[in-house]
């Protein structure tokens, strides 16, 4: 038989957790073949599936929304009373079947759940797990709860978006946690390498903040170095005049930028402005900032009669860096996203056809895909229990009549 | 953990952090740098430190020829390039599979290698357009907006480290490498968690929405986000579920104690409180007194009261207060390290503790291989 078509295929992970931190991880490691068992309860099931619209017709349900179903398609779903023995008791049995958990809880919830890294490790030695939290296992505010979208904030992102001195601007959704998931699964992969090595697991804890903070190392540095504060700025960029977002007919804009003297000139040139390419006042970035109102102004009266997508292809043609300010709904029709499948399209039982988002890479002979929809809630009990952890018949119905399915 | 993979990191600033990810696990990273490149700037030696410097000129037959050599004993080669330049030729797979059928060749291009727009320029600015980010950040009928610091590189590079390392997963199976084409534009779609299921399941398009969050509320009503506070700003949302209304409730209880006027928080259930049905009304009056008292009181003060009553907030934090930030010196987050000069420079540590140690930083930022010949020997 030739070799398996997913890079990952064999590899066990199971999920404690919810929102997007922990779950985001699995989802990128499901799309390249490894088997993902995202754990819920009934009584709480993850929080994306009811506190975060958009829902199906509008109405909130477990199985409606499309949050959830973002980030947990091509996994297995199977629901456990976490507060009841038995379903505990199945929940470590899940762990050492596993080659790899995950948990993105409040630190000391899993080691309260009998689920510790410790106490599996006894019957799985080479288990690899990954505890995902604000601040890290430890460290005197380890025990802060929290949610990305504000942890941005505290990682510096937030303060560095904005006009000059205006207030800080949101960032969309949990900006940080999708930094310390693709942290996460990066290191959980480094992980899962040294085991086929070494024979040996892992125990892996991430800070997100930690995590969010890498994005910033540069300025980071910077600040331990020269003692500069960096500050938002708009969409001016120190080493490009101009360097911007400009407004276009219909409603777009367009995000343009000139890094040099020759590409500022064939910028002049595409636009109509030939006069520029032999002013030397302009030929130096000094000079472009210092006439940034005069430069912008006629940018700004090129662009607003073209619409954004026929206006960044001229520039692209003449040599400069141009794309159009994509919203949401331009995602959907971006030529170049439609072309590389970007959007890969499956059906889930309530949602109906829903697209999810496929790999921001492409492996040449070990492709990823969205393998299926997101799960409903507890649709994979029988599968995993049974056919995973060899669970009869009558011990499903003795544990599902103890409640252990929640 | 990746002890003894070889990394040849060929990257410009698009790809940089992949190699600074698996250096920091343990790989042994060489990074390629053209003769007289610049390698003293904050941004180059922050994610270029824990790589090795050997200094190659790949516009030259010595320095190909150099680089296959180095190709041929290495695990996996990461490479900026767009689709049509002569460095697409030179990180061709399929060249360098002969020369290594087990090497992984990671080529990080602004837009993928294949496409109708495989080719076109592309700095961060155009990137956080291209993946819709712009159009969710900045005032509703304002610019759209990048962020200030280059985020769209980092989210390449990061994508590029988990692509080298999924195709490692594979090659332990299959005994040969593969190409991995990392597109920065799906990198960064990544970032903009799940806005475009709005369009695809509600057909509305979220936008940028100044300081404030909105979807959350059936009536359309949006939460401020950021206040005001004596020395900056503070981020507080009102929430629903469990930790949010416990917030809502212990902000309610620290506004008490300092004896801050409530005005509508007086007669709010914050337990059964549902942000998903409050009206705009209804939420400007509850804001209203939370924004007087947060002008009250330091980012110190919120972070110190948010953390002991378990409220859900944080302040917005400059570098200079994440740099004195006693959290991440307990956790050793910070690593020194031998920069230019012999200067000692504080950088940002590995991502993880791993095994309950952060991997350490082994190679400092100074250049120190200065030319090929020296690299040969090492």
């Amino acid at each position: 038989m030739s070799a398996s078509p997913n890079a990952l295929a064999g590899v066990r992970i199971v999920e404690f957790g919810g929102y997007a931190a922990g779950p985001h991880i699995g989802k990128m490691l499901a799309n390249f073949g490894a088997t993902v068992v995202h754990v819920e309860s009934r009584a709480r099931p993850d929080g994306f599936r009811m506190q975060y619209p958009p829902y199906k017709d509008g109405h909130p349900g477990v199985n409606s929304g499309g949050c959830f179903a973002y980030f947990n398609d091509s996994k297995l779903g199977v629901t456990l009373d976490l507060k009841n023995p038995q379903g505990r008791a199945l929940a470590r049995r899940l762990s050492l079947w596993s080659e790899v958990v995950i948990e993105n809880m409040r630190p000391g919830v899993i080691e309260r759940l009998g689920l510790a890294f410790d106490a599996l490790k006894a019957d799985n030695p080479a288990l690899i797990m990954l505890s995902s939290c604000n601040m890290g296992q430890t460290g005197p505010r380890a025990d802060t709860p929290g949610f990305g979208s504000q942890l941005t904030a505290l990682a510096g992102i937030c303060g560095l978006t904005g006009e000059r001195g205006g207030l800080p601007t949101v960032l969309y959704g949990p900006y940080i946690d999708f930094i310390a998931s693709t942290l996460g699964a990066v290191a959980v992969l480094a992980a899962l390498e040294r085991r086929r090595r070494t024979g040996t697991g892992a125990r892996i804890d991430i800070s997100q903040y930690e995590a969010g903070l890498m994005f910033l190392a540069g300025p980071l540095l910077e600040y331990e170095l020269s003692g500069r504060i960096a500050e938002c700025s708009g969409n001016d960029d120190p080493h490009a005049m101009p360097h911007g977002a400009y407004r276009c007919a219909a409603g777009g804009w367009i995000a343009l930028s000139c890094w040099s003297s020759e590409e500022f000139a064939a910028l002049a040139a595409a636009i109509g402005q030939p006069q520029w390419q032999s002013d030397a006042c302009y030929a130096a970035l000094s000079g472009r900032s210092n006439a940034a109102g005069v430069i912008d102004a006629a940018i700004c009266a090129w662009t607003s009669e073209r619409e954004a997508s026929s206006a960044a292809a001229i520039l692209q043609r003449a040599g400069v860096h141009a794309y159009p300010v994509n919203t949401m709904a331009d995602l959907f029709i971006d030529p170049q996203l439609v072309a590389r499948g970007q959007w890969q399209r499956r059906h889930h039982a309530v949602i109906g056809d829903q697209a999810y988002c496929a790999p921001a890479f492409q492996l040449s002979d070990t492709p990823g895909e969205v393998t299926a929809a997101a799960p409903l809630l507890g649709a994979d009990n029988d599968k995993v229990f049974r056919d995973c952890l060899g669970l009869s018949e009558s011990d499903c119905a003795a544990l599902r009549e103890a409640g252990a399915f929640g | 953990m990746l002890k003894g993979l070889q990394v040849l990191d060929c990257t410009d600033r698009l790809g940089w952090l992949a190699g600074r990810l698996l250096a920091d696990l343990g790989a042994e990273v060489a990074k390629i740098e053209a003769p007289h490149a610049e390698v003293h700037s904050p941004e180059w030696r922050a994610l270029n430190v824990n790589k090795q410097l050997v200094r190659l000129d790949l516009s030259r037959h010595s320095g190909q020829f150099e680089l296959d050599r180095l190709a041929a004993g290495a695990d996996i080669l990461l490479a900026t390039f767009r689709p049509g330049t002569p460095e697409a030729a030179l990180f061709d797979h399929g060249r360098l599979s002969a020369l290594n059928a087990r090497l992984i060749v990671v080529a990080i291009s602004p837009f993928g290698l294949s496409g109708p727009k495989a080719s076109w320029l592309a700095s961060d600015l155009e990137l956080m357009a291209a993946s819709g980010a712009m159009s969710l950040a900045g005032e509703p009928e304002g610019t759209p907006l990048r962020i200030s610091a280059p985020q769209s590189y980092s989210w390449a590079g990061a994508q590029a480290a988990l692509g080298a390392l999924t195709a490692l997963a594979a090659r332990a199976r299959t005994g040969r490498g593969q190409r991995v084409d990392v597109s920065a534009q799906a990198a960064t779609i990544v970032a903009l968690a799940h806005a475009p299921t709005f369009v695809d399941i509600a057909g509305t398009t979220p936008l940028r929405s100044g300081a404030f969050v909105t979807g959350r509320s059936m009536h359309g009503a949006r939460y401020r986000v950021f206040w005001p506070c004596r020395d900056g700003f503070v981020n507080f949302i009102l929430y629903g579920g469990v930790a949010g209304t416990r917030s809502l409730a212990q902000l309610v209880s620290w506004m008490r104690e300092c004896g801050a006027p409530l005005g509508a928080l007086t007669q709010l259930d914050s337990s059964s409180w549902d942000p998903t049905l409050a009206t705009q009304a209804e939420v400007d009056a509850l804001e209203s007194p939370i924004a007087a008292f947060f002008s009250t009181v330091t980012k110190r003060e919120f972070l110190e009261q948010a953390h002991r009553r378990e409220m859900l907030g944080y302040p917005v934090n400059t570098v200079a207060d994440i740099a004195a930030d006693p959290q991440l010196a307990a956790r050793g987050f910070w690593q020194d390290v031998t920069g230019a000069d012999d200067r000692i420079e504080r950088h940002c540590g590995c991502f993880a503790i791993i095994d309950g140690e952060r991997p350490p930083l082994v190679v400092g930022s100074a250049p120190r291989a200065a030319s090929p010949e020296e690299t040969q020997s090492t």
